[in-house]
């Protein structure tokens, strides 16, 4: 490779860091320090916008909110995904093309118009303002790509594993779960990053779907815009803090990561 | 795939998916087609309106205006973030140890909350005090994202490049990862060059994976919102209204039902027969 | 065309190899005349990919060098050294037509447009191709690519060696024999210098005018396939080729006889034996054992038939021996004798044959 290439990788990944490093930055200067002037460290350290967050319970339940649900749709997503994907890898059956590009086209709906049918809907069944709400809205786009995920890469097993294992006299559950999962363990990996993914970073329906008790760090977010000003370095430090949980699952999937992107399908 | 039994009790494990999905798809959208047929006056009446909300969207100045900058937008996105992914993806480290790290520190962006995204950029490009914003300024151009449309759409562009283009990337890199050494060592014996081996092995077996990619690109960048309205608002005015922004404005912000409605349906068609394009276009791909 | 000379050559794929087994070839020295069929046989990671690709500059090497016609090329790009491999599986460029394919090596070196013309058909022409050169490459059967790979080797007037690596083995078992034929052909037809690297014995065999047979990093034999039937220098290359293999037989050597199963065999190498008794074998092909009146007490085991032959199995104590019978010949039941033919059996000590070695 010749040299001068070799710095392409690096000077977009400088691009890459600049945003999230102006941001620590002004989460450890004071709102002060950052109307008042243009400095690339903080000059009075501090890191009471993190203290504030840890300790005001409308901060930090935020969070737990955020969590809370896009826990709640990983599970759900890919273990509804799973029996299906091994449905659409194993068997043919009656509409199965056009069920899998329905699933498919679901992925291709813009959050903006369910917006207002999924308040409507989920307040008329009492679920407005709840975890669950969020959790299973997001299933309408979480489970198809689940399911493409996972398809692509159970299809990538042989059936002759099947077979033996029936041959072998193993029920269908005992199968799927002893044998056939350790399998394609690489997929649900890839399937619950994914899941995690979409969940967490997207809040239109989120913030639409919840008003106090389940309200999700996106709308904490928000207030400190609204209220008291611009309370920048408190805004900068709850940003921050959302990009841990997305660091840490990529940490874990690093290793998978180019694989996930082929979806056993490249 | 013809050894696929034919089997349709297969249905069974397919019900809860399709149940899950068939509750947050189908009645939603009944509620949609219900409104954009429907006019009411207040106190829940509703009477049979026809076409009239699809007429008036159709017609009006503003849907015109939403959908030409969201066109704009798209276009202008998927011209920068895929050749821009495709060349990263190509000098991407492809054996070693930097290669955890590259991927790692590449995919962070992916993984931010969109209205994170949106306040960071806000946060930076704020011409006094923001590390974009004072850079530009410094240069000695008059910039300020809040009051000129132009700067409003560079630092969406910027935004929407930055967050996005790794998806590309990695996409990219998944596929090039793919291909069998052999191919590379066949074109060193052939003696072909640098630009005779991406265009004769790399792009034509990168085919399907930027397919993906232009579809995913496509899809998402049409349906912009949190970060667009967390930046900008729609603004200045609404130099950067895109659909979804107008959309929720509309539906949320005015609650005039029927016209949110049609309009609704009218963007959720565009989407899915550009993408039922490109779908048809990638099987097609696939089968040649 | 060229003679290849490796010298020394030893390789690792580990950045600081230390000891013999961090190294894929142990040391090696061979010379491999212009011009020649040549073919490297081995079970699976015996090095011999490792060898071809140090001989086709994919990798450079450790230790040592290699020459072409005395020159030092080592380090050379396989570029430079002018050299064609096949793969595999089938190489082509997807997007181009056969023709454009088999042009693709002389384009990217400048030849002149006619040229290039004469010589495509030519070697399309060889491999049966003529009547798919208008077509798009990626619409060929598996077998109709490896002959492009071929073609695109054959194509430039300029090659050293021709490699082939394992290239039949994506090729429907019923094509195999004809592309095996018709690589033989070529050669004959070109007279380039050609290196088969196969585990397949009997692609080896009748492919190859000298085999080089490795094991472990090593070469344990080599010479003509006659060569290595009659005369193999190590067990490994008795059991390996010949089907069924070799049989071999714990044996001890006293006072220049072999002795097996308490009997004295008489050998080709028993009297050159000067050592302490190690590990010692007999070695007999099952086409040089036969019945006897008197001789080895066997017990008759397992008759199979092979076709034109029936492959009987014995056992004397813990030792199984096998032999060949013709179609026709009687195989008598239950105890019976076997006796071994003297030019054809071999003592082995740990694995090699005694006097053998050099």
């Amino acid at each position: 490779m010749k040299p001068l290439t070799r710095y392409v990788p690096v000077i977009y990944i400088i691009f890459l860091m600049l945003p999230i490093y102006w941001l620590l930055n002004m989460s450890f200067k004071t709102t002060n320090e950052i109307l008042g002037g243009f400095s690339l460290y903080p000059h009075e350290f501090t890191v009471a916008s993190y203290v504030k967050i840890f300790t005001d319970p409308s901060w930090y339940n935020g969070y737990i909110n955020s969590i809370e649900y896009v826990l709640i749709n990983t599970v759900l997503s890919v273990s509804v995904a799973l029996p299906a994907a091994y449905a659409f890898s194993r068997y043919r059956f009656l509409g199965d093309k056009h069920l899998f590009f329905w699933l498919l086209s679901n992925r291709m709906a813009p959050p903006a118009v369910f917006a207002l049918p999924f308040f409507q809907l989920y307040s008329e069944v009492g679920l407005f303002d709840t975890p669950w709400a969020v959790a299973l809205a997001h299933t309408l786009f979480n489970i198809p790509l689940a399911v493409w995920i996972l398809e692509g890469f159970m299809s990538g097993v042989p059936k002759a594993l099947d077979e033996t294992a029936f041959v072998d006299g193993y029920s269908f559950p005992r199968f799927f779960f002893q044998i056939f999962i350790p399998t394609i363990a690489a997929g649900i990996g890839v399937a619950c990053f994914f899941c995690f993914m979409f969940s967490w970073v997207e809040l239109l329906l989120a913030k639409t779907l919840t008003s106090v008790a389940a309200k999700p760090i996106s709308a904490a977010m928000t207030k400190t815009a609204s209220t008291s000003g611009y309370e920048l370095g408190l805004l900068a430090a709850a940003g921050s803090l959302t990009i841990i949980p997305g660091a840490i699952v990529i940490y874990f999937v690093r290793n998978y990561i180019a694989k996930g992107f082929a979806l056993g399908r490249v | 795939m013809s050894s696929k039994a034919v089997n349709q009790k297969a249905w069974f494990l397919v019900a809860p998916v399709f149940l899950l999905v068939a509750f947050n798809a189908l009645i939603p959208l009944m509620t949609v087609v219900n409104f954009s047929v429907q006019e009411t006056f207040g106190d829940n009446v509703f009477t049979w309106s026809g076409v009239i909300w699809f007429e008036q969207v159709m017609h009006s100045e503003r849907f015109h205006g939403a959908l030409f900058r969201q066109i704009m937008f798209s276009a202008i996105v998927l011209a920068i973030e895929v050749p821009l992914g495709l060349g990263i993806a190509l000098t991407m480290p492809r054996k070693g140890p930097w290669v955890s790290v590259c991927l790692v520190l590449m995919s962070l962006p992916l993984l931010i909350p969109y209205n994170v995204v949106g306040a960071m950029w806000n946060i930076m490009a704020l011409p006094d005090i923001g590390l974009l914003g004072k850079g530009i300024n410094a240069l000695g151009i008059d910039y300020n994202y809040t009051r000129q449309p132009i700067s409003a759409w560079f630092t969406l562009v910027l935004m929407d490049v930055w967050h996005w283009t790794s998806l590309v990337a990695l996409l990219c890199y998944a596929g090039l990862v793919s291909i069998p050494d052999a191919y590379y060592q066949a074109a060193k014996v052939d003696g072909a060059r640098t630009w005779a081996v991406f265009r004769f092995i790399q792009l034509p077996k990168l085919k399907h994976v930027l397919t993906i990619a232009v579809l995913l690109r496509f899809m998402d960048s049409f349906m912009i919102y949190t970060e667009a309205v967390v930046l900008t608002g729609g603004g200045p005015g609404s130099a950067t209204t895109f659909l979804s922004i107008d959309l929720v404005k509309t539906a949320l912000g005015q609650f005039d039902l029927g016209p949110a409605a049609a309009m609704s349906i009218i963007y959720f068609i565009i989407i899915l027969a550009v993408s039922w394009l490109f779908y048809t276009l990638m099987m097609k791909n696939e089968e040649a | 065309m060229a003679k290849i000379t490796l010298k020394n050559l030893k390789h690792s794929y580990l950045p600081f190899p230390t000891e013999d087994s961090h190294y894929s070839l142990k040391k090696m020295s061979l010379d491999w005349a212009d011009g020649g069929a040549y073919a490297l046989l081995g079970p699976s990671g015996c090095g011999k990919t490792t060898l071809l690709n140090l001989i086709s500059g994919l990798l450079i090497p450790t230790e040592g060098s290699i020459l072409f016609d005395g020159r030092d090329v080592s380090r050379a790009t396989p570029e430079e050294r002018n050299i064609a491999q096949v793969f595999q599986f089938p190489v082509i460029y997807d997007t181009m037509t056969v023709y454009d394919n088999l042009a693709f090596p002389l384009r990217n070196r400048g030849v002149a447009e006619v040229e290039i013309d004469k010589r495509v058909h030519e070697i399309a022409g060889m491999l049966d191709l003529t009547k798919t050169l208008k077509n798009r490459a990626s619409g060929l059967t598996a077998d109709g690519k490896q002959k492009i790979s071929l073609g695109r080797g054959l194509v430039r007037s300029d090659v050293n060696v021709i490699m082939f690596d394992e290239p039949l083995t994506v090729i429907d078992p019923h094509l195999k024999w004809k592309l095996r034929s018709k690589l033989k052909e070529l050669h004959q037809r070109t007279r380039r210098t050609m290196i088969y690297v196969t585990h397949d014995q009997t692609e080896a065999l009748t492919f190859a005018d000298q085999v080089v047979v490795m094991k472990d990093g090593e070469i344990v034999q080599t010479g003509t396939p006659i060569e290595l039937f009659e005369r193999p220098m190590h067990t490994f290359v008795g059991h390996f080729i010949g089907s069924p293999g070799m049989n071999v037989l714990p044996c001890e050597v006293k006072a220049g006889k072999a002795i097996f199963a308490g009997q004295n065999i008489a050998t080709v190498n028993a009297k050159s034996y000067k050592g302490k008794s190690q590990k010692l074998e007999l070695g007999v092909r099952p086409e040089f054992v036969s019945f006897a009146k008197k001789g080895i007490p066997v017990d008759i085991v397992k008759v199979a038939d092979a076709g034109r032959f029936r492959i009987v199995e014995t056992r004397n104590g813990t030792s199984s021996i096998k032999l060949l019978v013709p179609e026709g010949e009687d195989i008598p039941s239950g105890k019976t004798h076997l006796s071994f033919d003297a030019t054809h059996t071999q003592v082995y000590e740990n694995g090699w044959m005694v006097g053998g070695r050099t």
